[in-house]
Parts: C-alpha cells; structure tokens; sequence
C-alpha cells in the first residue's frame, strides 16, 4: 500500500518598497534610468561611507507589519549578511537577523476549498542588490557588467508558517499578500519586474506525521503560474522520489519556465555561511506606541474586509466582491461611483462586463481610461430613468471611455436620447404593424415571442433609440384588447 | 624657535599680529618637509595643489579656527580626488569622489592641508611597520618606530612637518604613536566625531581625534572636528562643547584612579617611574588620587583582538576587485578574480585578521568568540561605568614602553600586547589622551593615559593642561 503523503509549504516573499529614495541614501529608486544613474558613494559602497536609514521605508514596513497583523517591534535592530557577489558593493547585504521589525503575524486567504488562515512569522527590512548584465549568455560571456541602479533599494521579505498544504493555497496567500501590499500602496508588487519576488520551501511527510519532511526550496519563480506550477513539479517529484523509497535531498532548486520543471542550484553542504552580526554603522531601531498608532491611522480598509463588506453591506454575490475588491483601483473605483449612485449590482455589472472588457483591451487600469466615476454614475442614471437603453448606453460608455467626455453630452451630441414619448412613436409602432401582418396575426393568435419580433423591428426603425417597455405595451395595446 | 616648531594657538597668534602671513607658514612647513622627509618618512602623499587652493581662500576664511593653519591628515580618511590608500596596495591608485566630513571641516575651518599620512595598512598595526608602501622612522631616533597606526600623523607632528595631525584610533592608535613620538594624541568618545568618509577598519571601535604638539591644540581642533554628523548615525547631537573653556590649570579636588590591576602589569619600569612621578606632581596640586581595581585589562584584549577582526573581516569584503581598487590580472572567472585581488592586495597582517573575524563570525564558532566577546565588552564598560561614579579621571601609562625599535617584534601577538593600556579605553567607548610625561634614559618621550568618562573630553583637557603645565616638557622637539 502506497503512503498518503501531506504537503507542506511556506513562503518567503520579497517585496520592494515604492519609496522615492533608497533605504540608506537619497538616491532615487526610480525604474528605467541609465545603468548606475541611481548610485552615489554610499549605495556603491565606497570606502568610508555609512548608511542612514530613510524614515518612510521605516514607516512602510511599521503598515506591512500591521496590515499582516503582527506585533510591531519596540526595538529591532540591523545586521550584516555577508557574502561575495559582484552586484553586491559592500560584500554584505544590511538585513534584519534576529530581532525584526515585525513578528507573529497572520492572514486569512481563500481559495476553493475554503478559508484558510496561513501564519506570518516575521517581516524585516533589508536593502536589494544590484544586477549583473552579462554579455551574451552567463556561461560563454566573456564579461559582465553591474547595474547599481537597485542597490539600496528597499525590501520587505514576509516570511510565512510553513501553513499552506497545496500549491493552490500557496497562491491565493501570494495574491493575498500582492493586494494586501497594493491596498498600503507600499509597492508596485510587480513580479515581471521584480518588484515581488517569491522563494517557497516545500516538502512532504506521511499524513499523520508530526516532524517535517526534508524540503527543497525553491527560486526564481517569476509570476503567479510560475509559483502555481512550480509547486505543483515540486510535490509532484518529491512525491514520484518517496513512492520510489529514495529520500528527498535538502538542496536550493529552480525553477525553469522554458522546461517546465525544476532543477538543483546547490546542496545543503554548498550552503553559504553568511556570518551574521549586528551592523554597527546602525543605530538599533525603536519604535515608540506613537508612531505605531500613526501608521495604524494610513492603513486604510483592506481587500479581505472590503470583500466581506460588499457582500454583508451591499449585497453582491461572492464573485462579484472577488472581482472588484482583486484590484485595489477598481474597488475604489466602484466605491467612488456608488457614492453617486445605488445600484450596487447594477453598477457591478456594468464593472465587470464593459468597463473590465474596455480595461482588459486596451491593458489600462480603472483611473486610467477616460470615464470617470461620476461620469459613470450619471449613465446609470440616465438608464434607470429611462433616458437612453441598456442597448444605447453600451454605444455611450464606449465613447465615454475613448473620449472621456459625459454621457449627456454624448447623448445630446450624438441625439441617442431614448424615444418615450408615446406620440411620437405612435406613427412608427402603427407603421410596423401595416408591414409585419404574419407577425401580426401570430400574435394574435397568442404566440408571444411574436411580439419580441416587432418591438426589435421598431428598435431598428429608431436606431435603439426608442424605449423597449413602452413600445411593447404599445403593441400590447393595439393588438391584444 | 622656527615656524615648523609652533603650535597652532602660535601660529594663529603670530598670524593675527601680523608677524607671518599664512603663505610663509605653508612655505615653512613644506621647507621642513623637503629637509627631513627622507629620513621620516611621514607622508604618503604631499597635497600642495590642495593646500594652495585652501591658501587662495584664505581671505574668505580668515575668521576661521584654523585659518592658514598646516594639517596632516591619516591616508584613511578620504579625500575628494585625491589619492586615499590606506597604506594598501589595494588602493593604491584609490581616489575617492568625496570628502570625508572631518575634511570638510578642516576645510571649512580654513586649514591648510599638506598632505596625507602614512599609517598601518588600514590601521591594522601598533608600528606603522605594516605600511604596504615604506616604514616611517620616530624623529626621537629614526632608527626606532613612530608606534600606530597612525605613526604618520605623529611623526609628522613631532617631526614639524605639520603643525597638527588628524589621527585615527580603533585600538591606540592615536595614543599609542602620540606616546612614541612625544606629542598628545586624543581619542574622543565613540560617536563624538563623524566617522563618514573614514574607511572602516572596526566601526564600533574607530574614532577620529588630534594629535597635536599640546594639549591647548587638542581642545581647538576637537572644536573643529566634534559635533553631530547626519551622515553617521552613530555620531551623537548635542554633546558638543567648546573644549577651549577646560584649558585651565587646575585639579584640586579632581579625583583621579590608578588601576593597580594595570600598573601590576609587567612593563618598562622607566615608564611605571615617569607616570608614577607624574602622578605624585598631580597631587601636590591638589588632585585627590586613589587606587583602584579595574577588570584586569588583558580581558579587553582578548575581546578587542575578536571583535575588531570580526567587523574588520566585513568592513574589507568590498575590497573585491569589482569597483575600484586593485584587481588581479591573473583571473579566469568571478571567483577567481576575487580570491586572487585579495591575495595580491592585502598584507600579511591585514589577511591574518580577516581570517581571524571570519572565524569567530562563522556558525558554530560565533557564541564562543564574538557573543562571548560582546559579553566581556559590557562587562568592561560596566567597569569603567563603576569607576567613574566615583572618580573624574583614570590615569594609566599609555603604552608599556617608549618606542620599540624598527623590526624589533616579528611576534604578532608581541605587537598586539603594545596596545594593552589603550584597548579597554575603546571598548568601553570613553575618550582617552595620551599626555607626555618625560623621558627615558634613551631620551626617548614617554606617554600618560587620562581616561574620562562619556563626553569627559573636557575634564580630561583640564588635567591633561595642568600636567603639562606642571612638566614644562612640551617645548622640547625632536632633533633631526
């Protein structure tokens, strides 16, 4: 009988703070500049120079730290990890060792099989490298060259419980910490960019078992599918090692997206030593209630509570609040429309059907397209007043997002207002009747769907223009009496 | 007396009564330097361009403390453009693009500097014999070692080829060569000083400080140099004095400690006997000296000779061939490059120590030497704290001998055992002057320790002044 085995996985997630300057200098960490634009003496690490540290990267981590429901640190302190990498000026890398910014946090994700809540161990600060350009490929390259630009950039690296059980609950927890990270608005969380970045150990033990399996950990994950089916190769060859009997060796592996599987980097006996020790150019950091209680007032309502929120308060379906509340602009979007309007499904609706559409076309996010929120609610309105058609306010809302003008405008401009004057369609209504005298007789002869047939035949007269409710009961009136 | 003899607060005076202009000082210190520089050996480098722009802004300057005044300053602090070596081959050809804050204000000062001088490679030494460049001779007697690491700057100072030095101390060094070479050399609180722009050799140990030809030079440099730096976050605001106003005579009632722990030590008795007359001197005028006993300072030792190599192991790291400095061209990968760049660049003293904090940092061995290290440190401080709830000063000798002769310690352990008395002195973070005290039967100068407390600065010059005063052995120069 072959084992069941459990899957054990935890996280360490490096996401690089979106402050304008960098962690020890005032550089700026602006993305895209010339190679080493960015640098001066202390970010290259010449001799003599010492670090300071900026304030706001200080504030940042204090919201990380709290939005992932940790115990803040009154006194935490920096700490040098040594080792020798060319992008790496010092040859030491100021990190958090062992007394983080932030500990014992949690966070409550979702996934299919339901809610889990996957435990935070620590988050700390640490400044990034720089990167290495290597002159065609990094094993013929004759030579390299080092970028600067990111050294000194700041980083938080959230260090999870090795709580997640399948790679799908590895996900939702990186798409949970992403939008998390987005709602502080303390970073671009860009994985193609690097601006997140993903390690996972992973490994697996009999169910039932206490003790750990022994684990790989896993690098160089580069999107959300990537960590999903890194994980998924990962499990899947441990499991293929263990059903064989043959162990499981502790060892650094990456992850190869062009061949789809993973391979060793190093073992645990190539493991650096990286030689820890307080940084002493550094003051140990103290953070004081004050301050903790100020960082606490930035947080602002997160995607999880939001979620929950649009469902109790404002009655969407599950799917609807996951949508909207999975971009943090999008559900301040709705937010900002329904403050003109109150309709929240309706509004929903519209949210995910065109505007999501228009979005996704044209690779904008929601501020970035010509309609506004107010602009938006006043097209609702228009509808639900019977001023223009659903039909018609699609033509609107595309024009809106092109143009970004309003809908009244639109309406008049374009004479798309909505005929519901009974007089004026009077003429048309009685002409279709002279024309369609099959449909006619259908359905006077009780056959319904024949009234469909007219009224989208007096539609066509009008352009869309005329008011579907009222020519249908018009046809009513005359036909059936 | 000739200009290269005068101290600052002279030449300052001399300059105000219109008896020199600051060009005919820099002529005469720049003359002393083209005499005895051959067999000194003082400088690494001579900075006469940068010191005729500083002349040019003199007119701009000349309210300044330090106006047209001559300054040397240790090849480890760095200089905007111009050559900082460290005495390493590593940097040989290393010209940094900034100017370390202690320049900055030596300029802003209105200084004059002559140039920049010859040290232990990256102040790892008690001789200045550990140069990669050329040993520097003691002007007492050249065939004799100006002590370190910054036997430059105090030979220079002794030797008049510069009317004050700035100086470098992690472990004595300030002290150590000031004892050697006759001149006051004073290490000032940790974080009293900026350390920006000093190239690391331990950072919670380093501190800038002078080494002048008298104490009264001292206070008015430290009124240079003091003071908060936003750019070192171990510098400390607020502290800052005006370190002119202790230039008194006077210690009645100054309660001063002799550590018989130390003075038990075995050490050059003509050095006990100077000290131990000094003391007797002090108390005629009303000092109120006690003994008392202190952690025995071999302690220190063992934890400085840990956690000094310990940070110095990271702080040397970046010397990788990468960036700046030397690179190997004997190199067919990355890795390579890195191993052979350090074995080319540095010396034999500066690998033994970074093999040393290597060690102790690595996993397994880091409670038993650099915890355990960090352990004693506090303990020591906690000592010194202790002392000084009841006492003003603590006076020691400052080195256990007068200067030892050229290549006369090939045992690094011998050499590491020099800097006895001035170790704890870091370790515990207080400030501490070595004073000159007299002579030995060679008529080479001796050296007394005055250690304070936290920012004691102050106290220590007021006794450090009266002594001198009271010997009346400061106008006494170096033959050459």
């Amino acid at each position: 009988m072959t084992t069941k085995y459990e899957t054990v996985i935890g996280l360490e997630v490096h996401v690089q703070l979106n402050t304008d300057s960098k962690i020890f200098c005032g550089c700026s960490t602006e993305f895209g500049k010339e190679p080493n634009e960015n640098t001066c003496p202390v970010c290259l690490g010449l001799p003599g120079t010492l670090p300071v540290l900026n304030k706001k990267v200080v504030d940042y981590a204090i919201m990380a730290g709290l939005a992932l429901n940790c115990d803040i640190a009154e006194y935490s302190k920096f700490d040098r990890k040594n080792y020798f990498y060319p992008d790496l000026p010092k040859a030491y890398q100021i990190s958090q060792f062992d007394l983080p910014i932030a500990e014992n946090g949690e966070i409550e994700i979702e996934t299919e099989a339901g809610l889990f809540n996957i435990g935070v161990t620590r988050v700390h600060l640490e400044e990034d490298a720089g990167k290495l350009i290597h002159e065609g490929s990094i094993d013929k390259s004759k030579g390299s060259l080092v970028d600067y630009n990111r050294t000194g950039v700041p980083l938080i690296e959230i260090v999870s419980e090795p709580d997640m059980r399948t790679p799908a609950q590895a996900k939702a927890y990186l798409t949970e910490l992403k939008m998390i990270m987005e709602y502080l608005d303390i970073s671009d969380c860009n994985m193609e960019e690097g601006s997140l970045r993903c390690d996972a150990n992973v490994s697996l033990r009999p169910v039932g078992q206490e003790e750990f399996g022994i684990k790989a950990e896993l690098k160089n994950m580069n999107s959300f599918s990537a960590v999903e089916k890194g994980l998924e190769y990962e499990v899947k060859r441990q499991q293929e090692l263990l059903d064989e009997g043959k162990k499981v060796v502790q060892e650094t592996r990456t992850w190869d997206e062009s061949l789809n599987k993973t391979i060793s980097m190093r073992g645990k006996e190539e493991a650096h030593d990286y030689r820890y020790f307080p940084e002493p150019d550094l003051v140990p950091l103290e953070i004081d209630a004050a301050w903790k209680e100020e960082m606490g007032k930035e947080i602002p309502e997160l995607p999880r509570e939001k979620y929950k929120r649009f469902i109790s308060e404002l009655g969407l379906p599950e799917y609807d609040a996951g949508v909207l509340t999975g971009d943090k602009d999008l559900a301040v979007f709705f937010e900002e429309v329904l403050s003109d309007y109150d309709d929240p499904k309706n509004l929903s609706n519209w949210m995910m059907g065109e505007f999501l559409r228009l979005l996704n076309e044209n690779g904008q996010a929601p501020f970035e397209s010509g309609v506004s929120p107010i602009n938006l609610a006043k097209m609702l309105k228009m509808i639900d007043q019977d001023i223009i058609s659903g039909k018609i306010a699609k033509k609107v809302f595309e024009k809106m997002y092109n143009s970004g003008s309003d809908p009244e405008t639109i309406v008049e401009e374009e004479g798309l207002k909505q005929i519901s004057d009974e007089d004026e369609l009077e003429n048309i209504v009685d002409g279709i009747i002279a024309d369609n005298p099959d449909a006619v007789e259908d359905v006077q002869n009780g056959k319904d769907r024949a009234i469909g047939f007219l009224v989208g035949q007096v539609m066509k007269e009008t352009r869309g223009k005329a008011n579907p409710g009222l020519v249908n009961q018009m046809l009513r009136d005359k036909l059936m009496d | 007396m000739n200009i290269y003899d005068l101290t600052i607060h002279e030449l300052k005076e001399k300059i105000s009564a219109g008896e020199l202009t600051p060009g005919e000082i820099k002529k005469a210190f720049a003359d002393r330097i083209n005499d005895v520089e051959d067999k000194v050996k003082s400088y690494i480098t001579v900075t006469y361009e940068l010191a005729e722009a500083q002349l040019k802004d003199y007119e701009n300057k000349k309210e300044k403390m330090l106006a047209g005044i001559p300054i040397a300053v240790k090849d480890n602090m760095s200089t905007d453009g111009i050559k900082t070596s460290c005495a390493s081959k590593m940097l040989e050809n290393y010209k940094p693009p900034y100017n370390a804050t202690v320049v900055e204000k030596l300029n802003e000062a209105g200084a004059v500097i002559l140039g920049k001088t010859n040290m232990d490679e990256f102040a790892m030494g008690s001789s200045t014999e550990n140069s990669a460049f050329f040993v520097t001779h003691n002007p007492w007697n050249l065939n004799h070692a100006p002590g370190g690491s910054s036997g430059g700057s105090a030979a220079a100072v002794a030797a008049g080829e510069c009317a004050a030095a700035l100086g470098s101390d992690t472990g004595g060094s300030i002290r150590q060569p000031a004892s050697y070479c006759g001149v006051v050399g004073l290490k000032p609180t940790y974080g009293m000083v900026s350390r920006y722009g000093l190239v690391a050799f331990a950072s919670s140990l380093d501190q800038i400080g002078p080494i002048t030809k008298d104490v009264e030079d001292s206070a008015i440099l430290m009124n240079v140099i003091a003071g908060h730096d936003p750019q070192d976050s171990t510098s400390i605001a607020g502290k800052k004095e005006d370190y002119t106003k202790y230039l008194k005579e006077d210690v009645s009632g100054m309660k001063i400690g002799i550590p018989e722990e130390y003075f038990n030590l075995e050490f050059d008795e003509e050095v006990k006997a100077s000290v131990l007359a000094a003391v007797e001197k002090l108390k005629e005028v009303g000092a109120e000296v006690e003994t008392v006993h202190m952690t025995d300072a071999s302690y220190a030792l063992a934890a400085y000779y840990v956690i000094a190599p310990a940070e110095a192991s990271s702080n040397l790291a970046r010397y990788d061939g990468v960036r700046y400095g030397l690179r190997s061209e004997h190199a067919s990968d990355v890795n390579e490059m890195f191993t052979n760049t350090r074995h080319e660049g540095f010396g034999e003293e500066v690998k033994r120590r970074i093999m040393i904090g290597t060690y102790a940092l690595s996993s397994g061995y880091y409670d038993a030497y650099y915890l355990k290290a960090q352990k004693v440190r506090t303990l020591i401080k906690d000592d010194f704290d202790r002392i000084f709830n009841d006492f003003d000063l603590i006076l020691t000798p400052t080195a256990p001998s007068t200067a030892i002769e050229l290549e006369s310690k090939s045992d690094p352990l011998e050499m590491y055992h020099t800097d006895i008395f001035t170790v704890p002195v870091n370790i515990a973070g207080v400030p501490a002057m070595s004073v000159p005290c007299g002579f030995d039967s060679s008529e080479m100068p001796i050296g007394l320790q005055l250690i304070g407390p936290h920012f004691g600065e102050g106290k220590i010059i007021q006794a450090a002044y009266t002594l001198e005063k009271l010997l009346n052995i400061n106008e006494k120069r170096a033959e050459l």
